[in-house]
Parts: structure tokens; sequence; C-alpha cells
């Protein structure tokens, strides 16, 4: 309070993740308009979640009230669960997912800045672990009714089969295992209604939505260009090789980037800062091995989107990045000491 | 002359309000004598001066009352004449609230001067125009008060490549360097000059940051009058981006020639060195004129009705000058310095001293207490600001944990506390406090160590010689009673004797062998950080230790939540 510097910038951790969830938004409307209104509830379910879980381990931990609620990373990691949840989900499951989020990779290991685990991603890789049949069944592209969807969040399981279908990724993936179909890539992408031009159909779009978001984020200096770059370009890279290499065995670049996280992982979860590396040289090495990763678990992994896991084994790795990243300190530049 | 000069960047800095306007409106002006000058007599990084005056002397108007003590030291001067009616403690301008050795002055309205009479430096040898100016009292008048004479050293070679005069002043508020720069420029260049004289300077390159079109105009007319005198092209002006800390000297010269000092090391080593302006200024009155340094320009700023820059006799309370200055009525502090890096001072009755470039007052509205600490979500923002390309967030989670080595090893001390990172931080972590408080226990725990490593060495060697008084004295009890009982022993003794000295042998080599072992025991533990220290660094060690207890007092609130 009596030392300096006396005055500062008017910045908090409030407004840092309010412009995240600002940056959400392009994405999450392209979801409403493809996939139905089924994704608010969804955000709604885990907002409300969040903060009431994170209110009872604040008062839990004797923690002052208002200051850590309104700091908004409690909506910021509800929102991205609600966003790679599927959006028809029962709503016991997004509760649930939250509420691990929030009390056990969150508050068990400290709070707000002392998590060694991205919240949202904990939660999503013990869903899918618990419930991989829930956790697999995505609205049809179309099927926007908001009374269906309402129904297979709240209500019982029958209407699911009208309106469920595999994600461009885990429908690529069956039929590419399947020895039976015999399928090629080029035949597959080409035929199902599941797939767009560039990635999955409206996924593309979505994708689109976040990209944009993670611009606005840049240019807002809320994260740096390395993350999402060598994020995308390790992707693209890696995918693009092996397409070269068997383009019947192996989707392209494209479809990779604009279909499943890909897009919101490279922007909003890859660059969360608490879990992740914060060397820039650290930050590159940590996207690109979740980028490798990723695309190891959909290509040959259980899961058709591997974002969760990736993002997860980096976390493990980032203190050991970003011990062995530091930049040079000022005057240490030098190489030799000698003056001339 | 000016432009053509490439520039380099320093990594990180921010761009802080500037405020300097409310300053720059009106011309320096003289304030009057107080009617009671307090001189502290320690004034500058490193040794205290001794007292040269008692109570109820007389003294001259640049007269010395106190003597430079020590290698790293600089003397002091009665600002104006008058009575010595005290030599006493008084509260320093420090924000330790503590108190240090002063000369109280009654003026008596005559200022009155000692004879003066200009140093002839060129006939002179180095180390006396060091001795001269080192009496004389000058010391950088930037705000860190480094005594200049130790700087006005070309060091091995013997040469410098460039002398950089440092006009950059960039924290907000403060401009009694860019006035100064208006209103003396031929002034400082004529102090420069004899600088690079000293020094065997290259080029004299001014750095000035581009907020200072005035300043850099003025000095721009110096430097052509400066080259057409010394009939080459060693002056110039260079305007720098205005970004704080562009007056960090290390960041001014990494500005001007690319070159990075690094932490510890000597500029002078690298072909460099740098001056602040009114330093150089001082340095003319000094030498051409044989005025010691006795006053400064002081900015008054702030929440003041009226802000300027004053020439102000050192000792004059700070009160008085503010005064002049109409502070506002809901004024709560007084910080001498900027906002970036100043000091708050116990009472506004403290003294200006050397390093008082500026007197800022301050008001809840002004500088609003921070919003409460939040914990750090490692954005990074810190390591983007930091001009020393240091990891903050790094070393406040170590400093915070109080792992103190782990905390070194992320350059700690490579820190200069510009206070960018706590500046930027979103959640509002007064980082350079938790830098300032590691600091200070790392040096503690040095010194204790050191300490216990000496009082061991007392110890082990003591027991050495009470085993070898035990056996002395044995050995002397076992041959009287021999002697006594049987006078034949005496022979046997005799024939014995070679034996004997093989055996005290024996025994010294033991001793010598626990003492060296006890040596080189002490030299591995001893810690790297105190060993070949720069007189830089043992001041710092100096201003560190005085700001211990109370920043010790300070953490304790932010420490205490989670002990």
């Amino acid at each position: 309070m009596n030392n300096s510097p006396y005055f500062r910038q008017p910045a908090s951790v409030q407004s840092v993740m309010l412009r995240v969830l600002l940056a959400l938004l392009p994405g999450i409307a392209a979801y409403v308009w493809f996939f139905g209104a089924g994704i608010l509830v969804q955000i709604a379910l885990a907002s409300i979640t969040a903060l009431a879980a994170e209110a009872a381990m604040l008062k839990l931990r004797g923690k002052p009230l208002m200051m850590f609620l309104g700091d908004g990373s409690a909506l910021v990691t509800a929102w991205l669960i609600a966003l790679t949840f599927p959006s028809i989900a029962p709503w016991w499951l997004t509760v649930l997912g939250t509420l691990l989020a929030i009390v056990v990779a969150k508050h068990l290991y400290g709070g707000l800045g002392q998590n060694p685990f991205n919240p949202a991603m904990v939660a999503f890789a013990l869903m899918i672990v618990a419930y991989p049949l829930l956790m697999s069944q995505w609205p049809r592209v179309d099927a926007t009714d908001f009374a269906v969807q309402w129904e297979a969040i709240f209500g019982n399981r029958q209407v699911l089969d009208a309106m469920t279908m595999a994600t461009p990724l885990d429908a690529l993936r069956t039929v590419l295992r399947d020895p039976e179909q015999r399928a090629m890539i080029g035949g597959v992408l080409g035929t199902k209604a599941t797939f767009g031009n560039v990635g999955g159909k409206g996924w593309e779009w979505i994708a689109a939505g976040y990209f944009l978001g993670g611009l606005y984020l840049l240019q807002q200096r809320i994260i740096t260009w390395h993350m999402p770059a060598a994020f995308l370009a390790t992707l693209f890279v890696i995918s693009g090789a092996f397409a070269l290499h068997d383009p019947e065995r192996f989707a392209g670049p494209g479809f990779q980037l604009f279909t499943g996280g890909a897009m919101l992982a490279a922007f909003f979860i890859v660059t969360d800062p608490v879990s992740g590396a914060t060397t820039p040289k650290g930050k590159l090495i940590f996207a690109a091995g979740a980028a490798v990763l990723t695309w190891i678990i959909r290509t040959f992994g259980a899961y058709p989107d591997g974002i969760a896991f990736a993002v997860l084994l980096m976390n493990i790795a980032a203190p050991l990045i970003d011990m062995y990243t530091q930049p040079p300190v000022f005057g240490h530049k030098i190489k030799g000491d000698d003056p001339k | 002359m000016t432009a053509l000069q490439r520039l380099f960047k320093f990594h990180g800095g921010v761009k802080p309000a500037y405020n300097k306007e409310a300053s720059t409106g009106l011309p320096i002006a003289v304030a009057p004598t107080s009617t009671r000058l307090v001189i502290p007599l320690h004034q500058s990084i490193g040794g205290m001066p001794r007292p040269m005056v008692a109570a109820g002397e007389r003294v001259l108007k640049g007269q010395r009352i106190g003597g430079a003590d020590g290698n790293v030291s600089s003397a002091v001067h009665a600002s104006t004449s008058g009575t010595v009616v005290a030599v006493e403690m008084r509260l320093m301008p420090h924000t330790s609230g503590l108190s240090a050795l002063c000369v109280v002055i009654e003026p008596d309205g005559r200022d009155e001067w000692i004879p003066r009479q200009p140093f002839d430096f060129r006939s002179a040898t180095p180390t006396q125009t060091r001795d001269y100016l080192r009496d004389a009292g000058v010391v950088g008048l930037g705000g860190a008060v480094f005594p200049s004479y130790l700087k006005l050293n070309p060091g091995k070679q013997g040469k410098l490549d460039t002398l950089v005069l440092n006009g950059a002043e960039c924290e907000p508020f403060i401009t009694c360097d860019d006035l100064l720069m208006r209103e003396r420029a031929a002034t400082i260049l004529d102090g420069a000059a004899i600088m690079r004289e000293m020094l065997a300077a290259g080029q004299v390159l001014i750095g000035i940051e581009d907020n200072k079109p005035e300043a850099i105009a003025a000095m721009e007319i110096a430097a052509r009058a400066a080259n057409a005198a010394a009939r080459e092209d060693a002056f110039k002006v260079v305007s720098v981006p205005t970004r704080y800390p562009a007056g960090g000297a290390k960041q001014l010269m990494r500005v001007l020639t690319g070159i990075e000092v690094p932490h510890g090391k000597r500029s002078t080593d690298y072909g460099l060195q740098c001056f602040n302006v009114g330093t150089a200024y001082a340095i003319y009155e000094a030498i051409a004129l044989g005025q010691p340094l006795i006053s400064r320009i002081v900015t008054v700023a702030g929440n003041v009705g009226k802000a300027r820059n004053y020439e102000v006799l050192l000792g004059t309370p700070m009160r008085d000058i503010i005064a002049l200055c109409g502070p506002l009525p809901d004024s709560d502090r007084v910080i001498m310095g900027g906002p970036m890096m100043g000091l708050l001072m116990p009472d506004d009755s403290v003294p200006v001293v050397k390093a008082a470039n500026c007197v800022l007052v301050g008001s809840k509205k002004l500088f609003p207490p921070p919003p409460p600490e939040m914990p750090c979500i490692r954005c990074g923002e810190c390591a983007k600001a930091c001009p020393s390309d240091l990891q903050p967030f790094e070393m406040y989670w170590f400093s915070r944990a109080k792992i103190f080595g782990k905390a070194q090893e992320y350059n700690l001390f490579d820190c200069i506390e510009c206070g960018c990172c706590a500046y930027v931080c979103p959640s509002r972590i007064p980082l350079v406090d938790y830098y300032r408080f590691a600091k200070s226990e790392i040096w503690a725990r040095e010194t204790e160590k050191e300490a216990a490593d000496v009082a061991r060495e007392r110890y082990e060697f003591r027991l050495l010689r009470e085993e070898r008084e035990k056996q002395e004295k044995a050995a002397k009890l076992a041959a009287k009673t021999a002697a006594g009982r049987e006078k034949a022993a005496v022979a046997l003794a005799e024939a014995e004797k070679p034996a004997v000295t093989p055996e005290q042998d024996a025994k010294k080599a033991l001793i010598a062998a626990a003492l060296e072992r006890a040596r080189a025991q002490k030299e591995q533990a001893h810690p790297e950080n105190v060993s070949n220290l720069t007189p830089e660094q043992q001041a710092e060690i100096a201003a560190i230790e005085a700001r211990r207890a109370e920043i010790r007092e300070m953490a304790k609130p932010h420490l205490r939540q989670d002990d």
C-alpha cells in the first residue's frame, strides 16, 4: 500500500476473463445457428453450477466470496465445458462435469492460479472415460428444434435416436477402422452428410467463429501468438505430411483444423496461462506438443478427439518445459561475458 | 549532429501517464532559504561521513561539514552561512522512518561563501581530481546518489568509447532534468566536456526521451557549440522513444549503443559510462567554479495547485517547498522521487537531500490504494513488461513461498525494482514488495551465516586449544611424578626426547589440518553473492539493510494470510 509503484494500470483479472467470454461469442452464435439453442441451455447449466460450486468452495475455504466469485474464472471454465460437451447431453452430465472441474480440479489444488491441470479438460476427460456413450451423442446438423433438445437434456432418453449422430471425427474414425467397410478417405468425406467443405458440416463455421474470437484475444493482447500459431501450424504440418503420404488413409489439414475442438483448443484451451507453459519458447513447445498428441490420439487412439488428453499430458510437462526455456536475462546475453 | 544515430530496443517497459506538463510551464525558481536547514551527513550511497563541525560553530556557505568516510562516500557541505545549532539524530528522508546524524544550521541570511576557486584538473593527477570531487560532494543526481568520483575512472583501457549523458527522465511527474536542460544546456555540456576529458571518452551521447522537444532543441544548440569548441563531432543529442524505464542507466546505454552491461559488471569495461545531466552540471560547478554541491533542482508536483521546479538548498524541509506550490487540502503523503520508484516519506518535515529529484505530493484520489490482491494467474503480463527480461511471476512465487534459493536462480538480483511488473499486474500483486522482501531476507541470511561461520571457526579452535592444553598438562604431570620417583628416569626421558618431538609435531599438524579444514569448509560454504562485491553492490547491501526491518513489517500482512 505504501510502496512504489504508487499507481497502476487499470487492469484486472475480471476484465481479462470477461474478454475471454466475449471472444467465445462468435463461435457460440455459429453453434446455435447450426445445432440449435440447446447449447445455450448447457452454458446456463454449467455457469450456474460453476458459480454455485465456486461459492460453496470459497465459503468452505474461508476466502472472500465476492472478490473471487466476480473474477470470471469459473465462468470461463463453465463455458469451455459446455462447448466441449455434447449440446444434447443430459443435464446431470454437464452439472457433474462442472462440479468435478471446479471442486476437484480447481479448488482442491488451491483455487484460482494454483491448478496444475486445465479444469475444463479434466471434466471432459473424466466424463468421457466414465460415460463414453453419453459423451458421444451429438446433435444432428439442422436438427435444431429447441423443444426436442430441451427434452433430450431434461427428459427421457427416447428422443435421442432420431436426432443424434456421430461427430465428423468419430464418423471418419469408425469408418476407416472398420475392416468390413474398406472405405477410403475420399469416399467417406465426399458422401456423408456429416462432412462439410472444409471440416465437419456446421463445425467448420463454429471453428471459424472461434478463430475470429481468437483474433480478438490476440488484438487485446490477452494471449500471445505463440500458442495458437504453434498448435495450428503443428497440426497442419503433421496432418498435411501424412495426408500427402497416404491421402486415402489420413484426413488432410483442413479437415483436422476445422473439425472437433481444434480451433477452440488453439485459442482458448492450450492458452490457459495457469496450467500451461509461460515462457515464449515454452509456449511454442507446449502447444506444438499438444497438437502432436491430439493428432496421434485422433488418428490412432481410442477416442475421436484427443484434445483433452493431449492438453492434460502437456500440463504435466509444463513446469519442466518452463524450467528449461527461461529466456536470457538482460545483460546475460553476451556470451562469454568478455568485455571487448 | 542529431538523429542519424541507430537506436536499439530494450525489452518490456510500460507507458504510464506522464503528467509532466504541470511543472514545465514556469522556469526554475530559486526557493527561499528556510529558517532551519537540516543536512543529513549520509546523503550518498556508501560510508557515513563524519561530522566536522560542532554545535555553536559558525559555518560559511560551501564549508565542508561532513568528511567522506571510506572508499565509497562523499563529503557534505553547509548550504548557506549561519550557525550550527545542533549535530544530532533527525528523521531521514527515507521510508524506514529511521533517524540519522544531521547538522542543523540556522542561516544568518548573509549567504556568505567560502573562498571559491576553480580546480585545474588538467594539471592535477586523476587521483587528485577525484579526491577533489569527493570532497566537493558530487554524487549522481538522477536519484541513485552514487559518488561521482568513483565513476570518473576510465577503467582498464584508460579510455572510453562513449560517455552517455542521461536526460531521459522517464519517471512520471519529474521534470527537473527537463528544465535544467532547457535553461542551462551549455553549462551541462561544459560539465560533460570535463568528464569527457577525464574519461578520455570518444563520443558523448545525450539521450533524451522524445516527449521533451524543448530540452532536445536546447541541448542541440549547446551541442553544436560544444562541437565547435572541441573541433570535432563528439557531442550528439539523441532522441529516444518515450517508454519507462528508458532512463535506467543500463536501459539507456542499451538503447544508445546496443550494449547490455551485465549485472555486477562495470560499464567502463564495455567502453561506456553514464551520468545524469544534473550530475554533469554539478561537476562543472565544482571544477570550473569551485562550488561544492549544496543545492539541486527539485520538481514539486502531484497534488499541488501550481507544480514547479525549484533550485533548493540541501537541507530545506520538504514542507517549505511544498508550501510554495499550494498543496491541495486532501494531500495525504509526500513521496521523494516519482510514482514508479519513489520513496514514501515518514512526514513532510524531512529535508531535501541530494537524491530528491522530485517531491511528489500524493492523495487518495491521485494514487488510490490498489484493490485487493488476487492470486497470480500466470498471465505473463509482468514478464512482457520487465525491462530486465526476468520472469517476475516465478520470482514472486518463490519469494512468497520463501524459497529464496529458487528466487535467486530466477535472477532475483537482476531486478532493478522499476515497478513495471506491479504496474501491469491484473491481479494487483505488489510484486516489487515481494522482491524487496526476498532480497533483504537473502542478505540477512548470508550475513548471519557469515557470522555463524566465524563463530564456529572460533569454537573449533577453542576446542583444539583446550585439548592441546589438557594433553600438555598431563604430559607435564607425568614427567613430574616420574622425576620424583626415579631419578634414573631422567636419562630415559633424555633418551625419549626425540620421540616426544614427533609427537608434538603430530599434534601441531593435527591442529593445522583442522584449521585448514575449517577454512576450506568456510570457503566452500561462503555464499557467492557476497564475494567479490563491487562498491555498487556493497552500497546496495547497505541500502537494503537499512530498508530491511521496515520491509519485513510491510510484507507481513501479505505473507500472513497463508502462513
